[in-house]
């Protein structure tokens, strides 16, 4: 079924943003629907000036189009607004290229990225025409796939999906893409979902959750030979091509830039961060690979600012190399640079003062914890001194205004540590007041910590809702000032993050149940209904607490072992014991610390590929 | 390249998806084109410089347009037809350039003195070519219209539309869709809208489409200062 252009105008005369619906911006392509031989729909369950801004669709669009025979197009999430006229005219859910149903394609494939935008998905595939239950779709297309880091617990969404790629979709996608293409060709319109899900199940990196059936303790158990024990996280041993083609949006997206990844995973091993841990090992982009890709975006865009893309920009080996190496081939042209994630260093200072000459963004840096105790804990390896000397390099560099983010309800925290961070705040404040011999502008954001599946930390509780409420009066009352500004979290959005992305196979009932009571869009503070989600836990039966505020014991089973990250559990659990003793881990390029990657990932005899930062 | 040696007048069409892009939108696209294009762009000084260009008329979301028409200020001079030959190689879905032309650098903004513009109106309606004559008849026998519209902060704010109508006819129809032409005053001192005039014409419309057909400059007005 197709959308026709009128139909698609008559539905958006009363619609906000209408851009985000009609598709055929520069370099989006639109291949012939019948001569494809796969046909895949990259799905964003959330709105599509937020999807847009995903590097990893974005990767995957280009890598899928490089296959003559195989056609990708988009669908994101659309607004309640166009959700209402879609079913008000019977509309299902259609892909922005061609105006397609979702549901006439082979392959509906969902970014899992955000706890919070769960209850998007079945509400796009309720809006698609497809049963949002794997069990309620018979037949074998289209066969309903997830990816990205939300699959690294994939229990509270298992009902809902056939199968789930673990790990980075560049190597596991053409696989699977080719393997649904060989059970068309070979088994016709009438195969058997059966049949389809053992030839995804047989791929690596393939997780298919009708395969295992939960336990009663929260893991999931194998339910026959198609079934391995455990899935383990595909890597890609080198970063694949830079999408230097990358659709330009007509309308503003969140980043509104040329992105290049210059690097994967980060090295640093803080003990709360789960994106540390599992997009190990680091993977630098080489320098001239890193400089002739931002030559290509940018012409194939016309983008006036492009971002180096990783989890630790100060951390690849030839940054100041990359970043002269922009301004000098762009020198004229008005490119600005930026560079998320910056370190606490010096080095960052001269960096950062190299890609702002107007000083116009403020200066960024996180110490997370605002004592010394408390950064041994989590590891994050910053004294007051290097975060002092930092700021004062930044003020005297001409910035007025720097942003600080801090976490709390961190592991072992007190309300001692607490008055600490407001003590640091105040240090900056009175420091940049003497550096800049004005008032400046120190921006604090604290959010709530939240422990997550696969880090050393996914064993402790998520705080309680009167310490962290207790702890953000604290810091209301000690850390004010002029040009101070706090913002913090919202607990319900942290407690239902929390219970989702650490909650096992029986939280998709409640997720499902959430749905049907209205929820949507929890991200969204305007549709945010935290009591729709008490309401679904009671219906079934369901105590939060037994996620949430429950610190598990080191022997329990954890849902997400089933998902084996090539991080070893006996790691975590020493980064764990250690945390505990505010024993600090160092770098893992300077010295192996085991975490098991290169055990897993390596054979024997062989080396990490050169691109490589481990030892 | 503080002083743009070469200013181009641009005349495009938008259709398709671009009908739901603001003017805000449609710089971006402009800057992102030319870029891409390779086209010398002028900036402006200061704090945030942005590309020198101007719209003579921003269109209003929703419609589509023949006769978009804006200057662009370029820091070397450019071959015309290669300039526009690159336009259109870099132009997406919905935009099409029609004419590239010079224009004196001193010449008055293309918005100054902007004094009407013509629209073709497409409107379902069940009700007959007499009805509706009838109703434009009735229309532009008002010596006032009064309407409100929504100023930015969301007050709404009254004016008589009828002064901004120069003419409405009825130019045809086919089933149930029938085509007016409808020329309003358009520019610096108020600009009248094709579907106020539906509206105030009082007929049952369902579907209405407008489209931009034509820009007229006047002879006779104010000078830029």
């Amino acid at each position: 079924m197709q959308l026709s252009e009128e139909r698609l105008h008559e539905l958006l005369a009363n619609v906000q943003k209408p851009l985000r619906y009609v598709g055929q911006e520069w370099n989006s392509i639109t291949k012939e629907w019948a001569d494809a031989s796969v046909r895949l729909v990259l799905a964003y369950p959330d709105l599509y000036e937020i999807g847009m801004s995903n590097l990893g669709l974005a990767i995957l669009y280009d890598l899928v189009n490089r296959h003559d025979d195989w056609l990708v197009e988009r669908a994101y999430a659309p607004w309640t607004d166009m959700e209402a006229a879609m079913r008000a005219a019977g509309v299902p859910l259609f892909a922005l290229e061609s105006r397609r149903a979702v549901a006439d394609f082979d392959v509906v494939g969902f970014s899992l990225q955000y706890e919070l935008n769960y209850t998007n998905v079945p509400n796009m595939l309720d809006l698609a025409g497809l049963a949002p239950l794997a069990a309620d779709r018979p037949a074998a297309l289209p066969v309903v796939i997830g990816g990205g880091s939300g699959t690294y617990n994939p229990e509270p969404l298992a009902d809902l999906f056939d199968a789930m790629v673990i790990g980075e979709g560049e190597e596991v996608l053409p696989e699977l893409l080719a393997a649904v293409e060989a059970f068309k060709a070979e088994e016709g319109a009438g195969g058997s979902k059966d049949a389809l899900l053992r030839r995804l199940a047989a791929i690596e990196g393939v997780y298919v959750p009708s395969h295992y059936a939960p336990r009663e303790d929260g893991s999931v158990t194998p339910l026959g030979e198609d079934a391995p024990a455990s899935v383990r996280r595909r890597i890609a041993r080198r970063l694949g091509p830079v999408p230097t083609r990358p659709i330009v949006p007509t309308m503003q997206v969140v980043h509104d830039r040329a992105v290049v990844e210059i690097q994967r995973g980060c090295s640093r091993g803080c003990r709360f961060c789960q994106a540390g841990m599992i997009y190990r090992p680091v993977r630098e982009r080489p320098v001239t690979e890193v400089l002739d890709a931002v030559d290509e975006v940018l012409a194939n865009t016309g983008h006036t600012e492009v971002g180096l893309l990783s989890l630790s920009s100060s951390d690849h080996s030839g940054i100041a190399e990359i970043v002269q190496g922009v301004l000098a081939r762009h020198e004229g042209r008005r490119v600005a640079v930026s560079l998320p994630s910056l370190r606490i260093d010096s080095f960052s200072v001269q960096l950062a003062e190299m890609i702002q000459s107007t000083r116009k963004t403020g200066f960024t840096f996180a110490p997370e914890a605002g004592s010394q105790r408390l950064r041994d804990v989590i590891n994050k390896g910053v004294t007051e001194d290097d975060l002092l000397r930092t700021a004062e390099a930044a003020f005297s560099a001409g910035w007025n205004r720097i942003k600080v983010y801090f976490m709390i309800g961190l592991p072992t925290e007190t309300d001692d540590d607490v008055l600490e961070m407001a003590r640091l705040i105040r240090t900056l404040q009175a420091l940049g007041r003497k550096v800049r011999g004005r008032t400046v502008d120190i921006g604090v954001s604290v959010s709530t910590f939240v422990p997550k599946p696969h880090t050393p930390f996914q064993w402790a509780p998520l705080a309680e809702r009167n310490t962290i409420e207790r702890r953000q009066a604290l810091l209301r009352e000690h850390a004010r000032g002029r040009g101070i500004h706090l913002s913090w979290s919202d607990w319900d959005n942290t407690w239902l993050e929390a219970l989702l992305s650490r909650g096992d196979r029986r939280l998709g009932r409640v997720l499902l149940r959430a749905w049907q009571l209205g929820a949507r869009f929890d991200a969204w503070s305007e549709h945010f209904r935290p009591d729709l989600w008490r309401q679904a836990l009671e219906e079934e039966g369901i105590d939060a607490r037994a996620y949430t505020a429950r610190e598990r014991c080191i022997d329990e089973p954890l849902p997400w072992d089933v998902i084996d990250m090539g991080v070893r559990r006996a790691y975590l659990l020493r980064e764990w014991q250690r945390a505990a003793c505010g024993e600090v881990t160092g770098d893992c390029r300077d010295e192996c610390r085991g975490c098991g990657i290169m055990a897993a990932y390596v054979s024997a005899g062989d080396g990490a590929d050169a691109s490589w930062r481990c030892p | 390249m503080d002083h743009p040696v070469e200013r181009v007048r641009v005349t495009f069409g938008l259709s398709g998806p671009l009908i739901y892009a603001s003017v805000l939108d449609l710089g971006r696209l402009w800057e992102r084109l030319l870029r891409r294009a390779g086209v010398p762009l002028a900036y402006t000084q200061g704090y945030s410089p942005h590309p020198r260009f101007q719209f003579a008329s921003p269109l209003p979301v929703g419609y589509s347009s023949e006769c978009e028409v804006m200057d662009i200020w370029l820091d070397r001079r450019v071959d015309l037809k290669e300039l526009a030959r690159k336009m259109v190689g870099q132009s997406p879905a919905g935009l099409t350039v029609r004419e590239v032309a010079e224009v004196p650098l001193p010449a008055p903004y293309p918005q100054a003195t902007l004094r009407a513009a013509e629209y073709r109106v497409q409107l379902e309606s069940p009700a007959s070519v007499a009805e509706i004559d009838a109703a434009i008849e009735r229309l532009l026998a008002q010596t006032s219209i009064e309407r409100r519209r929504v100023r930015k902060k969301g007050q709404l704010q009254s004016y008589d539309l009828r002064p901004l109508i120069h003419s409405v006819r009825h130019e045809g129809v086919d089933g149930n869709r029938h085509r007016l032409w409808v020329d309003v005053q358009c520019g610096p001192r108020g600009s009248g809208r094709p579907e106020e005039i539906v509206e105030a014409m009082g007929v049952d419309a369902s579907h209405v489409a407008i489209h931009r057909i034509r820009l007229v400059w006047g002879e006779r007005e104010e000078k830029q200062a």
